[in-house]
């Protein structure tokens, strides 16, 4: 970028991350995943740990809170049931992960860049780059980025384990952070594909490890670009768009139960939750 | 012009001779006290390195930093360390431009605890990092690949505003020594002598010399002064820049710039006493400057109190959900009683500073500043820990207090500043003889000034009885005067 081009094209830099920003986009990938169907069985954050082969740490450091989910299910009680017997009604689940941020806190915190964003729409995180700042991770709302505290890899495949690692990604040392990448090294298989075969991508074709693994399709995947693809199909069927937080949704309409977490923070997330329908007043 | 005798901040009778040898004479020799000092400084400092090489090892997870907690102590102690070095600039660039004479006995050591907080302050960055060996990847340098780093990243402002204050403030503190290093390269023999011999630049002392010294110091103090500023406001938007709640607040800047000159006043009383009781320096850190340094303190500790405030207020009217909620949290949650210690500590206490047996006793103004830079720590660790506690998402919503390794790095942070305070206040004169000269020279004629006044008014006094009362009104005017 040299500073005649910078010049030339003032505007066009200066165009703000929330209202999309200066990307080009090939695809952006997204998600609707519906509360309602959710059950919290976990099997979306099993497929992540076997898909990116995250390390399993163990109880202890579990606990001190340096696990490594990049799919985590979130367990959330109603404040009145917290206190008496929540075990009737049962939590509420949230399957939590990197909401691939259109307008991304993270990215422009990273002093070297090693975050950044994709023409796929994604929050890209290269490994090799990072020195661990992780000023991007307190920078996230949503807190669903990653730090390898420890140099894990050392004892969480013990022998015969390691045999299970997946080829197509690394795995990293201490020192690095690391975050749901809506699997990209299965995005990079299906667009060699298609670039090989000459055509488009079409819907369905792959899916992330999470929605192929969950048994209720709460979870879908694809690319909200795409107008005839299912999430797109879905977005536009709760009113739930792309770009900076409005309150154009009519409110009243219980159908349209979607929303976009941290919404008015204007970071322009890519997946859209949709609420649970309960059975009880609250 | 009286006021001038009655708060007197040196005495002007102080021979040149008698200054020399007080200030080599607490260079010469170091007594036993040094000696276990440097000792206990050394073995904390031997305390963090061995806990950072077993963290650069194992990784982060041994200080037990965790998902919600990615900074914690580090960058708390980071700040605190930054914020220190803000009071060796003030009173060295901005009490030289507006004249304050009272800074010159003790503005040298308070420049070199700029450099040396600055040195310390520079670690905690670098230990912080996930992987401490690539940090020069922070630096833009010429790379085949054609990478370079973020500018649009907080941090990279810090690494370029950071070695600019070092380098800017090291110089600054170089300059001013060059006439006293000439001194001592006059009266000292051996090694010294050497080191002092090239360290003065061929100093001889005559007008030329002395007329550009005076520009490049100059020069320098109005360079440094807004990079003082610029610096802590850089360090302030670590935090501000983000979205966090607690962290992005527009007040950041002055807020920090004000917490930085108020712990650095702090540390420079403390260490005032210090210097005055081991190097009886009691001549020159005289008890009328100890009470200028107190009301400066005062003043800023109000500023700092005035800016929490705002702080509170902007938080409390904005309604956003997440900073008030924060806000309530600090003041009733867990970081309750480090919260309204702090407010105790940086708002309460300093009003001990209003009454004059307090700032003049010597032994009240050390725990006092102690007190003032406990509060100061406890606001940065209030500033860094409980927004990654009980930030946007619930369910990470998590409690750290610290860990040993932690500890361990911080505390040895102290003791790597012990060491090299210790070492200058042998090796370079603590109080600057030159200007503490100056000083002398000019009250000396400040006084004599006020005394030739006198005498002439009471001589136009006795013209007047003896002319019978009528006095032309224009030494009527002198007479008031």
């Amino acid at each position: 970028m040299s500073l005649k081009n910078v010049l030339e094209n003032f505007s066009y830099f200066r165009q703000d991350a929330e209202s999309g920003g200066t990307h080009k986009y090939e695809h952006r990938f997204g998600m609707a995943i519906d509360l309602d169907i959710c059950t919290g069985c976990n099997s979306c954050s099993t497929a992540c740990y076997a898909e990116n082969n995250l390390p399993v740490v163990g109880k202890e450091r579990f606990e001190k809170g340096q696990a490594m989910h990049w799919m985590r299910i979130e367990r959330y009680w109603d404040e009145q049931e917290f206190e008496g017997d929540f075990a009737e009604q049962g939590a509420k689940f949230m399957p939590m992960l990197c909401q691939q941020c259109g307008a991304a806190t993270c990215e422009p915190v990273c002093p070297v860049a090693a975050t950044y964003h994709t023409p796929d729409g994604l929050n890209a995180q290269v490994y090799n780059r990072c020195i661990g700042s992780r000023f991007c991770s307190n920078n996230c709302p949503f807190r669903v980025r990653y730090f390898n505290f420890w140099s894990y890899y050392e004892d969480s495949w013990p022998e015969p384990l390691n045999m299970q690692l997946n080829p197509d990604l690394s795995v990293r040392d201490k020192g690095v952070m690391e975050k749901c990448t809506f699997c990209i090294q299965r995005i990079r298989v299906a667009k060699d594909t298609t670039q090989r075969e000459e055509r488009p991508l079409k819907d369905g074709e792959f899916l992330t490890a999470c929605a192929q693994a969950c048994p209720t399709n709460a979870i879908v995947f694809g690319d909200t670009m795409d107008p005839d693809s299912n999430v797109s199909k879905l977005w536009m069927k709760h009113q739930v768009q792309r770009g900076p937080f409005t309150h154009k949704k009519e409110k009243a309409n219980e159908e349209l139960r979607g929303y976009r977490v941290f919404e008015e923070l204007n970071v322009d997330p890519s997946i859209m939750y949709l609420e649970r329908v309960r059975d009880t007043e609250v | 012009m009286s006021q001038v005798i009655q708060d007197k901040i040196i005495d002007e009778k102080l021979e040149w001779s008698r200054i020399n040898s007080d200030v080599i004479a607490s260079m010469q020799a170091p007594r036993k006290a040094y000696w276990i000092t440097f000792a206990v400084c050394v073995s904390m400092l031997a305390c963090a390195i061995a806990a950072e090489m077993y963290q650069y090892k194992m990784g982060l997870g041994a200080a037990a930093l965790n998902n919600p907690h990615m900074w914690d102590m580090y960058i708390a102690t980071f700040v605190f360390w930054i914020g220190m070095s803000h009071a060796g600039t003030l009173l060295s660039a901005i009490l030289h431009i507006i004249h304050a004479q009272w800074r010159k006995p003790i503005y040298r050591f308070a420049e070199a605890m700029t450099t040396f907080s600055l040195m310390t302050a520079g670690f905690f960055p670098m230990i912080h990092l996930g992987r401490v060996w690539n940090l020069y990847w922070v630096l833009p340098y010429v790379s085949d690949r054609g990478i370079w780093p973020n500018f649009r990243s907080p941090l990279v402002w810090d690494a370029f505003a950071i070695s600019t204050y070092l380098s800017a403030s090291a110089l600054f503190l170089f300059i001013g020594l060059i006439p006293d290093m000439a001194i001592l390269r006059d009266h000292t023999t051996g090694w010294r002598k050497k080191l002092y011999g090239i360290l003065c630049l061929g100093w001889r002392g005559d007008d030329r010399q002395w007329r550009n010294f005076r520009r490049t110091y100059m020069l320098m103090a109005c360079f440094l002064i807004p990079l003082a500023i610029s610096v802590h406001s850089i360090v302030s938007s670590d935090f501000a820049m983000s979205i966090m709640p607690g962290w992005h607040i527009t007040t950041f800047p002055p807020y920090f710039v004000a917490g930085a000159l108020y712990s650095g006043c702090a540390a420079i009383m403390t260490l005032f006493v210090c210097l005055r009781y081991f190097f009886r320096m009691e001549a020159y850190m005289t008890t009328n400057i100890m009470e200028k340094t107190c009301k400066l303190t005062f003043a800023i500790a109000m500023v700092w109190s005035y800016l929490n405030l705002v702080e509170f207020a902007a938080t409390w009217y904005g309604h956003n959900l997440y900073d008030k909620e924060l806000l309530l949290q600090k003041a009733y949650g867990p970081y309750a009683p480090i919260f309204w210690a702090m407010l105790f500590c940086g708002s309460v206490v300093p009003f001990a500073l209003c009454f004059q047996k307090l700032r003049r006793h010597m032994p009240s103004v050390f725990v006092l500043s102690i007190v003032l830079q406990l509060g100061m720590y406890l606001e940065r660790w209030m500033i860094v820990a409980p927004t990654l506690s009980l930030a946007h998402q619930p369910h990470q919503w998590d409690i750290l207090w610290g860990s040993v390794i932690q500890w361990a790095i911080v505390f040895g942070s102290f003791g790597w500043f012990g060491i090299l305070f210790l070492i200058f206040v042998k090796v370079f004169p603590c109080v600057s003889m030159y200007e503490v000269k100056e000083l002398c020279f000019h009250l000396k004629h400040e006084i004599e000034e006020e005394e030739l006044e006198k005498k002439h008014a009471q001589q136009k006094a006795g013209v007047r009885q003896q002319s019978g009362g009528t006095v032309p009104s224009g030494s009527a005017g002198l007479e008031g005067a």
